[in-house]
Parts: structure tokens; sequence; C-alpha cells
């Protein structure tokens, strides 16, 4: 048995999407085997097929040599596969151990898995406690949970989705460790990642899929970063250019001891974020995400009233207290992190959609109470053409867009207002690498013409890409603003897990 | 072999515009099975039912008069719906705004000019508002059930009318029968010919005025206001409503405002016009078949003026059925029902379509 996995021409079919056309894909036991390709290239829904959760329209999976039917995931962890999902199905209000009891098949004796638990997360390094409840662990733990759980079934082949996005730099390298021990003792691991220089470091082999079929594989360690990038995309991709700033400019947006109670039982509370974001710079917040980015992006937006009117100052302007609408009549723009369903409504089309965040501050849009159909569609064919974004049909549903043109329209929707304070949650989460790279360049383009743009984002290399000053934020506390050339990877990691937070009762001088 | 749901890329527009329609093919075909199970022959009782009251100059103008009242709630329910309020109390707010417009000709019998008319108009709006009005404070101020809410203190108004009328309004001339005075000139609504004799005649009320009034101004505010966009945002995607500024507790108390204002417009209009007084009673549930006509009318205002037609013939077809079938008028309670249950399962067409799927093969589960 030369491969563990084979998938031999496999071809899946989405009404009229072929979303897999041929694809063929061999893993060997005991390998780290890369999945690349930008978003929509079919990584997900080849998985899904190894995984059980889809039937393949054509072609054939074999295991260790034997062609097989994985009819659904239980078939699937029957033979011995397991998967670590990006989006973990965890429940909050349950400790460690039971979580992975409920994913258990047959009956289990409670006192004996916990112990199991103990035992197989201290052999591969992911320390976890199995009394803890779920809710008051960090995102990190909560993933070592997942792979615990499937590592208790002793996985043949272990599939993870994009494990790293979550993690600060610290966690993922510990991640690799237990990932190397897994493929020397047999293990074979798929790894999807957009991180090509983990990949380079980490995988043994490399499958590269463009629109659905494979359009390489590799030896990644030979490979350069630009070299995979270029595979993944079928081109150059534009490099985001950033003349840094001195920083002199006057402060257009301000937070002063900002302070947000959390709204729920799992949700964050701000304490004292305090920042200024100055005209000419991009300033962004580094994070594990649910670290209170998203109370943070509400709080700043005026989507959750603050309780003092100077804890935020636009242009001068105490405004805590005004909604977002005030905020943008100021001069503000806002773009939040989910595009279907807050940034933009799905069933809408585009041209509604420009009324969702313009009519209170755009006068062609609205006279007397009247929604103006016409100057809609003329700002939404400008943005369209501006931020070339791509559509089947003339003024489409937001819905029907793909993630990457939806936020390019979401985006451009704000910047072609010209605001003075821009503040974005996550500007490229899920876009592929050619909109990721002219959405960052708007960014900084809008900064150098004398605004102040704010980026809230998970993504370090983005952060790297745009920022002229870093903060980071980890349990509702924001860090100093740093330079970005001041701070390395490793730094960033240390605030991420909190080396700056002022415990209660002290006042000490911040990290 | 397999019946399988699979869902659509996008709304299916078509579907949206059928599923009403297969709704009440679907009805009928019931409504027919239920009619033979009863010995009776299905074809003659469902001309009866839904044919005959289109044959008369009569009940055409019955028509108007049983669809006023459901095209006035039924169009505010639906911008209601849409803005996902949901005021299932109109019965109530109707009843409301009975009781207050008739306190004029209660307390002031002798009043009789124009200024009574619209008094009692503008009261029966105000009853409707400030009976809608609780539900929307309990919601806004407690995160109450607005469906169980409203929906309960139809049950307490209807109460209040009954110990009114049986006590402190009492008509004392009226032999003890529980009702006001009978309301009369310009306590009643003003007819207009429409036909002349020759050709039917057909006489209609202000209140089918008023109705296609409402109609006409709720459908310019959904399609070209500000206001209208904003409760179809909070309709769909409620937390882009609040990125986009506008405020959940102001839609809250605007639909319930506005629906229960036009329930109470409706109620004083029914007791200005076919029933003349206020007594227990007043109305065979338009409040509630309010509900079928928003969702029949896809909660559009033009669709629900529409649909108040299709839903005011099964009220008079359940007369004519009394009469000429010798069943209970309750069947139209019936239809009203099974034609509810049918438009909410034919309307999963609109985001699914129904598959077939082969015999013994795997099933499509679509993409995650």
């Amino acid at each position: 048995m030369e491969y563990l996995l084979e998938a031999l021409d496999v071809t899946k079919i989405f009404g009229t999407l072929k979303a897999n056309d041929g694809v063929t894909l061999q893993v060997k036991p005991g390998e780290i085997h890369a999945f690349l390709g930008e978003n929509g290239a079919g990584k997900s829904t080849l998985v899904k097929m190894i995984y059980g959760a889809l039937q393949p329209t054509a072609g054939e999976f074999r295991w260790m040599g034997k062609t097989v039917t994985i009819a659904s995931p239980a078939a699937a962890r029957r033979l011995g596969i397991g998967m670590v999902f990006q989006h973990f199905s965890l429940f909050d209000a349950l400790s460690v151990a039971e979580n992975i009891a409920l994913a258990m098949p047959g009956t289990f004796d409670m006192k004996k898995l916990s112990g199991r638990i103990a035992r197989v997360s201290k052999e591969y390094g992911l320390p976890l406690e199995p009394t803890a409840i779920v809710a008051d662990l960090s995102v990190g733990e909560r993933q070592r949970i997942e792979i615990v759980r499937c590592l208790l079934q002793e996985p043949k082949l272990l599939i993870m989705d994009e494990p790293t996005a979550v993690l600060t730099p610290q966690e993922a390298d510990q991640l690799f460790l237990t990932l190397a021990r897994l493929a020397k003792e047999g293990c074979a691991v798929i790894y999807i990642s957009h991180r090509l220089e983990e990949v380079k470091r980490l995988c043994h082999n490399a499958t590269i899929l463009r629109h659905g079929k494979v359009v390489a594989n590799v030896d990644p360690t030979k490979e350069t970063a630009s070299s995979l990038a270029k595979l993944m995309v079928g081109g150059d991709i534009h490099v985001v250019r950033a003349a840094r700033k001195d920083g002199k400019g006057d402060v257009r947006l301000k937070l002063d001891h900002l302070k947000l109670q959390a709204d729920g039982p799992f949700a964050v509370e701000l304490k004292n974020v305090t920042l200024d974001v100055k005209a000419g710079e991009v300033v962004a917040i580094a994070g594990v995400a649910g670290n209170g980015q998203s109370e943070l992006f509400d709080a700043v937006s005026g989507e959750r009233a603050l309780a003092k009117d100077s804890m935020l100052v636009i242009d001068g302007k105490p405004m805590g207290h005004d909604g977002v609408n005030a905020r943008r009549n100021a001069g503000a723009a806002f773009v939040p992190e989910e595009r279907l369903g807050h940034g933009a409504v799905p069933g809408f089309r585009l041209s509604e959609n420009v009324i969702l965040t313009r009519h209170s501050s755009d006068q062609k849009l609205v006279k007397s109470g009247m929604v103006q159909k016409g100057g809609a569609a003329g700002v939404s064919e400008r943005v369209i053409k501006e931020y070339d974004v791509r559509k089947g049909k003339p003024d489409p549903e937001a819905r029907a867009l793909s993630g990457g043109n939806l936020q390019k329209f979401v985006m451009g929707r704000e910047l072609d207002r010209k605001p003075g304070v821009l503040v974005v949650n996550q500007p490229t989460w899920g876009v592929d690498a050619g909109a990721s790279a002219t959405i960052r360049q708007a960014i900084i383009d809008l900064a150098r013409q004398g605004s102040a743009v704010l980026v809230i984002s998970q993504d370090l290399d983005e952060i790297f890409e745009v920022a002229d000053r870093i903060a980071v934020i980890s349990r509702g506390q924001l860090s100093e603003a740093f330079p970005a050339g001041d701070l390395s990877a490793e730094k960033i990691g240390l605030l991420m897990a909190g080396s700056h937070e002022v415990r209660e009762g002290h006042h000490a001088a911040r990290a | 072999m397999r019946l399988v749901l699979e869902k659509r890329g996008e709304r299916s527009h078509r579907m949206a515009l059928l599923s009403p329609l297969i709704a009440i093919a679907l009805t009928l075909i019931t409504g027919g099975i239920i009619f033979a199970l009863k010995g009776l022959n299905p074809f003659a009782a469902l001309y009866v039912y839904f044919v005959e009251p289109l044959t008369t100059s009569w009940s055409i103008e019955q028509l108007f008069i049983k669809a006023t009242p459901l095209a006035l709630i039924g169009a505010g329910l639906g911008v209601s719906y849409l803005a996902n309020v949901w005021n299932i109390g109109a019965e109530g707010q109707l009843t409301a705004g009975a009781i207050l417009g008739s306190a004029i000709p209660v307390f002031f019998p002798e009043m009789q000019t124009l200024l009574t008319l619209l008094l009692m108009l503008g009261l029966g709006v105000i009853g409707g508002m400030v009976f809608a009005a609780i539900p929307a404070f309990l919601k806004n101020r407690f995160s109450a059930n607005e469906i169980l809410t409203s929906l309960m203190l139809v049950y307490v108004v209807q109460l209040i009318l009954d110990w009114l009328v049986r006590g402190p309004w009492r008509d004392p001339k009226g032999y003890n029968f529980p009702k006001t005075i009978s309301f009369s000139g310009w306590q009643t609504l003003p007819s207009f010919e429409v036909l002349p004799p020759s050709m039917g005649p057909l006489y209609v009320n202000l209140g089918a005025v008023l109705a296609v009034l409402v109609v006409v101004a709720l459908a310019f505010m959904m399609g070209r206001t500000l206001k209208g966009f904003e409760l179809r945002v909070q309709g769909v995607a409620p937390r882009a409503g609040r990125f986009a500024g506008f405020s959940r507790e102001k839609t809250v108390w605007f639909c319930f405002l506005l629906s229960g204002g036009l329930a109470g417009l409706a109620g004083i209009c029914e007791v200005m016009s076919t029933v003349g007084q206020l007594q227990p009673g007043i109305s065979p549930g338009y409040g509630f078949t309010a509900i079928i006509v928003a969702f029949l009318g896809r909660l559009n205002p033009v669709g629900a003026l529409v649909a108040a037609f299709a839903l005011a013939i099964s009220y008079l077809g359940g007369e004519s059925a009394q009469v000429a079938l010798g069943i209970s008028d309750k069947t139209a309670r019936v239809f009203q029902g099974i034609l509810l249950f049918y438009i909410l399962a034919c309307d999963s067409l609109i985001l699914y379509r129904l598959r077939i799927t082969g015999l013994g093969g795997k099933v499509a589960e679509g993409r995650a």
C-alpha cells in the first residue's frame, strides 16, 4: 500500500457549477499534505467529500488501496478519517470532557474518558483540563478540544481547515509541533491554509487547486511564497505599496477610556480603550478572534451608544452619545466584518444597499423622505466601476455576488464618500488574493489623502501590509499603539496573549 | 424514491406569485374532498361557496362590505409582518376602535354634524392605536413576546365591550337587549352609488373608499419612501437595520400604531355601517382573517386588497352554504384555516425547490 487515500478523477457539480472538475489527489501515510487555492477554488468541496459530508458526482475514492464510498461523516470516522473544522461545534456551557463525550459513539465511562483526554492531550502537547467549561477557554484551547476529540478516535488521516486563522503565532508554533509528531507516527494530515509561509514550513507536499481543477502538485519546501501564490491565482498579484507616513497629522478619531458592558454571558466587556488615529495614517488593531473586536466595532460605529460623550471624539467633536448616522454625517464611515446581513442586506439589490448606509449622509439619495432610485443606481454604478466589482446581472441582489466582489462593493460604497475617518473590521476576511490587494491598496490610498483609518484584523500579514501603527486587543483591553516597524510577530504574539492587560485593582504601566 | 426540498440560489420571483394560487387550488381540492365526505356533490357545493356570491348585485355589494375591513386591517398587518413585528391582536384593536368611536353617539346622541362623523372615525383610529400601544410598550420595555400579548388582549377588550353594552352603555329603550342606541344620520357612514340602477345598482360606503386610499398610501410608503425601506430592512436583516441607524424600538411602535390604528378604523366603520350600533359580536373575526389576507397578499398593500376579496367570498359562501346546503357557516373558518396552512406551506417553494431523487440512489445534500 503506497497511498493511504486517493481521489481519482473526482468531479462534483452543484447546479451548473463544477466545484471540482476531475480532481486527482494522493496522500501517503505520515505525510502533511497542503491544499492551496483561492476562495471558491474547490478545497472545501473536496475535503467535505473525503469526510463524507458530500457525495461526488463522478470519480472514486480509494482508502488503503480499496475503492470506498464514504456515505457519511460517521462512515469517514469509522475508516479513520477525522476533521477539525474552521468553525468549532462546541457547547459553551459544557465542560471539555462533556463536549468530547457527546461526539463519542456508544456508551462511555465519564471518569475513564476524562483520564484518556488528560493523557492524550499531554502526550501530544495539547494541554487541556477535562473539567474546564468551554466558555472560559481561549479560541486556541477550544481548537485543542476539537483536535483531541479526533485523536481519541485514533485517526489515520486528520483534515485541518485553516487551523491557524484563529491562533496567536505562539499557539500556531505549538500546533505545528503536534502535527509534526502525528505525522511521524504515521498519521497523514490534510492541511488547508492561506498562509503560504506556514505551508512551506510544515508541509511535505502541496496540491494547488484553481477553479475546481488541480493545477499543480509541488514540494512546498522547494517553492517560494510568491511562486505558490502565483500558482494559486494564475498570475502576478498586485503588490500593495505603502509609503509610510511620519504620523504628525491632526487626531481625527480619538477613543478616550472607552468602556462598554458585555451584552451577554459570552460577550466581551471593553475596558478603558484609548487610542488616537491621526490624519494620514492607518492604525491596525490585531488580536485573536473573540477578544472584543466586534464589541469595539459596535462602540466606534455607534451601533451601541456609549455612556459618556467624551469616550469617542471625531474631528474634535465628542460623539459618544450619537448614533451611527450622526457619526456618518460627521464624516466617518464604517465597514463591518459580516458582509451579508450586517454590511449589506442579502436580498436587496446593490443600488438599494447603497441607501442602507448613505441615506442620512447623502442628500442626493433621499429627498423629503423619498428614496431617489436613480441617484442610488448612479452611486452603485460608480462604485462597481471604480472598484471592479464583478457581477452577473446589471443590478444583482447582494447575495448573488461572491464574497470578494461583495466586499469590494461594501468597501467601495464607503470609500466613494471620501470619509474623513474610516473604521473597517476584517477588511479582507474570506476574500481572494486579487481582491484583497485592491482593498488594502484602497485603504492606504484613503489614508494618504488625509483620512484617519482604523483597521481591525486578525490577519497579521494584512496588518503588517497596511498599518503604520499597531495596537493589540485581548480580553477587551487595548495595548498602546506601536509603530509597525518596531514590532515583531513574536512581540505581537505576547500582546495577543495578554501581556499588556491591566489586572483588577492594579494600575501598573502597560506593556 | 424520496422527495427532497433543495435550497435555491436566489428567491424565485415566479414562485412568490404562484404560491398563493397553488394554495388556493389546493384549498379548493381539499374543500371538495370534505364536501364529498359529507355526502354532498363537491362541484355543486364549491359552486355555492365560491361562485354564487358573485352572481347577484346584492351579493357583490356584500362582497365590498366584507372586503373593506379585511383590506384595511390586512394592509396594515402586511406592513407590520414585513418589518418582523407580529401583531396578532387586530381583532382586539378593531373592537377597541369601535368602542372609543361609539362614545360620541352614546354620550352625545343629539350631535348630528359632519364633525360627528369625523370625530367618530378619528376616535376609532385612536382607540385601535391606544390598544395596540400596550403590546408595543411591553415588547420594547420588557421584551415580552408581542404575538402572545397582542393575542391575549383581544379577549380582554371583548369582555370590556360585553360589559359596556350590557351595563353603562346599554340603550335605555332597548328592551334590555345588550346593545347601545342605534346610530343614525351623521353617526353612520354615507354611501355612494358606483353603478346606476340599470346596471346594478351598486352602492359602496365611505369605508370602502377609505380602504382604497389607505392601500394606495401604504403602497407608496413601502415602495418609494425611506420609511418603507427602513421597514423592509428591519424585516429581512435586523443587524443591517441597526447598522443603517434604524431604531428597532421605533419600528415596533410604528408598526403597532399603524396596524392598530387601521384595525380601529375598520372597527368603527363596521359599527357605523353594517352593524349600526355597538353590540357584542361586531365582527365575524375580521381581525384574525386579515392575517390570512396579509399573507395571501404577499405582505403587500395592493396584494392585501386583492386577497381581501378572496377571503370576503369565503364569508359570503359560508352564509349561502348555510342556506343552500344546510351546513354550518363555520365551514368558512375551516376554509380560511386550510388556506393559511397551504399558503405558508407553499411559501417554502420560494426558497426551495421540490425534487424527486432516484430509486434507492444517494441523496445529494447540497452545499453546507
